[in-house]
């Protein structure tokens, strides 16, 4: 009870650190961010949340000099302020930790620490001396981080406090983090929260961006909710909750799917048997048996980096450089030698994990996006020229279908916001009318909305008799689409239960190995 | 949502790079004034020099022809790997190769039509500069050895190895210079009208029509393009990477070896030592300065054509070494360059207030939703 007392206190005593006034941010004449009047207060964690494309990141990039405004002030501890370039911003005591790290894998946590920085007089680089300093900050703040280390061998969320250490060694007093927990597990968001906290009883201002409502819900003092670059409310926490944030983001209720019918048993049209993976003498899958039914969705919970893509990549022929035993079969035929265009003319859908890196070409266009893979189709191919007003209309339906939001069908893929990226592998996958999905983590770092969309359009392809093999590290996700659920951990997968009989505890205890 | 809006924010985009592009070689150009001025020669007096031996009359735009064929061939090579994600920086040693098959086609087949002959040679030129590069192909695609090393690598060998053929094996016998015997005729490029001009240009300007359409097009160069851009989402599609690869970098080394036999049925009618001076390394500046797209490098090639042409007629006059050119030449690349690369947000700049003001005199035209976040 004290400890929400003094919450209290501080976000109603404390001046404001920095405020924004009718901030002004087009792209061509896109809106991005719209008039937006914000105050973030002295040693508050402040949330933003905020839809993909509400203009979350062009704030923030305008907050830690990324960009300029093109109208409207930011003031900082009173006094007007104008950013050119990070540095200006971060000798201000504004840092910022991306949400892909900017770290260099190579060298050590000090010497990442102290990249562009002067320590000590003399061109040398004084690796001991910059360890001391930053195990004497990093233990202030309760941050456990080797500086001695190599960045390259730390766990993600190791990284992640590199980040911050970073930040504070500049002398940051005003933190924002850009959805710092889509990278950590549910132990590694526990410790990031201690150490946000621990920052805040410092007196450091922390921004918070996140799309995890139950994260902001627990941690944040105030929240401020975008929706299509506007500012549509500004609360302390405590007056708000999830269900009225998830309407101010999304503009509307949101609805969770309604209870379905159990799938009669069928043939399995996915059947995984004694799958085995090695690479360089390492197991990463062992002996992993599976089978997903005809208009049936079985998810696959796990901490990732359990050997959830290495699965998904054996399935669709992509892991050509590991040896591998075992048997898939598609509709009841063992596929001999998986390949990805193999598994595509037996009619298998892919969503793959990194959308930007392995699901498109970000220089083309929608359309040129989604033929990739059937280019050579009647449909689109005369002999061997493309059929372009075919591909042109393709698209135009697709931005039809998918509400991708784009200010034109030939719009490259690389200009769209990450969500309507995923719309464009969605359209493509899903216009072939696959009878097996293999859908890889479909709504990682989606907001609320655009996830909801996904999720809708996974449940229609069930109901059109599509087998769906659901990968996720979101718990929730697999309880709320899932017909049967398996847990990967190390490699291993033990049984697959029917939903009804899962339990959200045990589950999480199996992905936690016990 | 599209409509007028995206239109205009187009013609604006374009004009916008228009504009800086012909900033670009003004600049060069005065830069180069520069230069010419610290060598003692009079700038205004060079240049007006170099339009006449470049454009300045029927015989002078022929000559900015001939010497842009060459370059024209190279260009679109190192384009064509480029686009595909490869780093062709043979096309030398594919012309050198490219010029010794086409040649040994000429001179050791029986007699034959020249509608025979000539296609025959042409080929073999093309399949030679083809297994040149397939060479560092494979090792690339098989063995994952760097393309950009090995293409240099085997640029001495093939010019080592011509050297050896013309002053060995395929020497003339009638002479003691290191150069095959004459071409037949039969084997050589008809020249118009009795002029330098040979059907060559008009080859090389063919060539970059059908590869503009072979990349744009085609079925193949959507694979090519989609493994040039991210290699990883095409093989993950069901492409076979590989393989296009391979023939994508033949293809390129073919082009580079047309251009060495179309060098020799055209202008020189021999094969002899050295008879490049560096087109292929010129092509990729040629490819630079066209944007890597096969029409930009028609445009390009003739600019550097109708300079090597005009720095002929420069020296004849002057006395100015042509060397000058080169560097006018180089400063212009670095131009560009930065015109490509640094200018970014000025531009932007310029566009968006374009676009502003464009929707103020026409207020019914809407919005312009593009977005243009480079």
């Amino acid at each position: 009870m004290t400890h929400t007392k003094i919450r209290e206190d501080t976000t109603s005593a404390n001046a404001p650190i920095l405020e924004t006034r009718n901030l002004v941010k087009r792209f061509g004449s896109f809106m991005a961010n719209d008039h937006l009047n914000l105050t973030i207060r002295t040693g508050e964690i402040h949330a933003i949340l905020g839809e993909n494309g509400a203009g979350k990141s062009t704030l923030m990039n305008m907050l830690a000099g990324l960009l300029e405004p093109d109208e409207g002030e930011i003031s900082y501890r009173g006094k007007p302020v104008r950013f050119r370039s990070p540095r200006h911003a971060m000798e201000a005591g504004i840092g910022m930790v991306h949400q892909h790290f900017m770290l260099i894998p190579a060298l050590t946590v000090a010497e990442n620490v102290m990249i562009g920085l002067k320590n000590g007089r003399g061109p040398w680089f004084r690796h001991a001396k910059a360890c001391a300093d930053i195990r004497r900050l990093s233990e202030s703040f309760g941050l456990d981080v080797d500086p001695s280390a190599k960045v390259g061998e730390l766990s993600v969320g190791q990284q992640q406090r590199v980040e911050i250490v970073k930040t504070l060694y500049r002398g940051a007093d005003f933190i924002i983090l850009d959805e710092p927990t889509a990278v950590l597990t549910p132990p590694e968001t526990e410790e990031l929260f201690r150490v946000l906290r621990a920052l805040r009883e410092q007196g450091k201002t922390i921004v918070f961006i996140s799309h995890k409502l139950n994260e902001v819900e627990s941690l944040c003092d105030r929240v401020s909710v975008l929706r299509s670059g506007k500012l549509v409310a500004s609360a302390p926490m405590k007056s708000t909750d999830a269900a009225e944030l998830a309407r101010l983001m999304v503009g509307r209720d949101i609805v969770p799917p309604a209870p379905r019918p159990v799938p009669a048993k069928s043939e399995p049209v996915l059947e995984v048997r004694e799958l085995s993976l090695r690479r360089n003498n390492a197991a990463l899958l062992q002996r992993v048996c599976l089978a997903v039914g005809e208009g049936e969705i079985v998810g696959i919970a796990g901490v990732d980096g359990n050997g959830q893509r290495e699965l998904c990549e054996a399935i669709m022929g992509l892991s050509a450089d590991s040896a591998m035993e075992g048997e898939i079969r598609i509709r009841g035929s063992v596929v001999p030698r998986p390949k990805p265009k193999t598994m595509t003319e037996l009619g298998v859908g892919y969503i793959p994990e990194d959308r930007q890196q392995d699901g498109l070409v970000l220089p083309m266009s929608i359309g040129e996006n989604l033929i990739l893979k059937q280019f050579r189709s009647k449909r689109f191919n005369r002999l061997f020229t493309l059929k372009r007003s075919r591909i042109r209309e393709a698209a135009e339906a697709a931005v039809r279908e998918f509400k991708i939001k784009t200010p034109t069908a030939d719009h490259p893929a690389g200009k769209l916001s990450g969500g309507n990226q995923q719309k464009v592998i969605l359209a493509r996958e899903l216009m072939q009318r696959p009878k097996v999905l293999i859908a890889m983590q479909p709504t990682r770092g989606m907001d609320v909305g655009a996830a909801e969309y996904v999720h809708r359009r996974l449940l229609e392809e069930r109901e059109r008799g599509c087998g769906i093999l659901l990968v996720s590290t979101e718990l929730e996700e697999v309880f709320a689409l899932s017909d049967r659920i398996a847990v990967i951990y190390k490699g291993r997968i033990a049984e697959t239960v029917d939903r009804a009989e899962a339990n959200v505890d045990t589950i999480g205890l199996r992905m936690a190995g016990l | 949502m599209q409509g007028k809006p995206g239109k205009v924010a187009l013609m604006v985009a374009w004009s916008v790079e228009a504009g800086f592009y012909v900033a670009a070689i003004a600049i060069s150009l005065l830069a180069g004034a520069l230069v010419m001025a610290a060598a003692g020669v009079t700038p205004w007096e060079a240049y007006e020099l170099m339009w006449q031996g470049a454009a300045g009359g029927a015989n002078s735009l022929k000559e900015t022809l001939v010497k842009a064929t060459p370059l024209l061939f190279a260009g679109l090579s190192y384009s064509f790997a480029y686009r595909c994600g490869l780093f062709n920086i043979g096309a030398e040693g594919q012309i050198y190769v490219g010029a010794l098959t086409g040649t040994m086609a000429a001179l050791l087949l029986p007699p034959m039509p020249f509608w025979v002959h000539l296609p025959l040679a042409l080929l073999c030129s093309f399949l030679g500069g083809a297994l040149w590069a397939g060479i560092a192909g494979a090792l690339k695609i098989g063995r994952g050895a760097s393309e950009i090393i090995n293409t240099i690598m085997l640029n001495y060998i093939a010019i080592f190895l011509i050297s050896y053929m013309v002053t060995g094996p395929l020497m003339d016998a009638a002479g003691s210079l290191p150069q095959t015997a004459k071409l037949p005729a039969s084997a050589i490029l008809p020249q118009l009208g009795g002029s330098r001009l040979h059907v060559g240009f008009f080859v090389a300007i063919g060539t970059a029509i059908v590869l503009y359409w072979l990349l744009e097009r085609t079925t193949w160069g959507f694979q090519l393009r989609s493994a040039g851009l991210n290699r990883r989402a095409a093989e993950g599609m069901g492409m076979p990477v590989k393989r296009n690869l391979l023939l994508a970098m033949m293809v390129s080394g073919a082009l580079a070896g047309l251009g060495g036999y179309v060098e020799i049925a055209g202008v020189q009618h021999r094969l002899m030592q050295n008879f490049s001076p560096g087109f292929g390394y010129d092509g990729i500046a040629v490819a630079l300065l066209g944007n890597t797209h096969p029409l930009g490098n028609i445009v390009s090639a003739l600019l550097f054509g109708g300079m090597r042409a005009g720095a002929n007629s420069m020296q004849r006059v002057t006395g100015a070494s042509t060397s000058l050119v080169y560097v006018i030449q180089a400063i212009m690349i670095i131009v560009m360059l930065v015109n490509k690369y640094w200018l970014g947000g000025f531009k932007k700049r310029i566009r968006e207030a374009l676009i502003r003001r464009v929707e103020r005199s026409d207020s019914s035209s809407g919005s312009t939703q593009l977005n243009w976040n480079e």
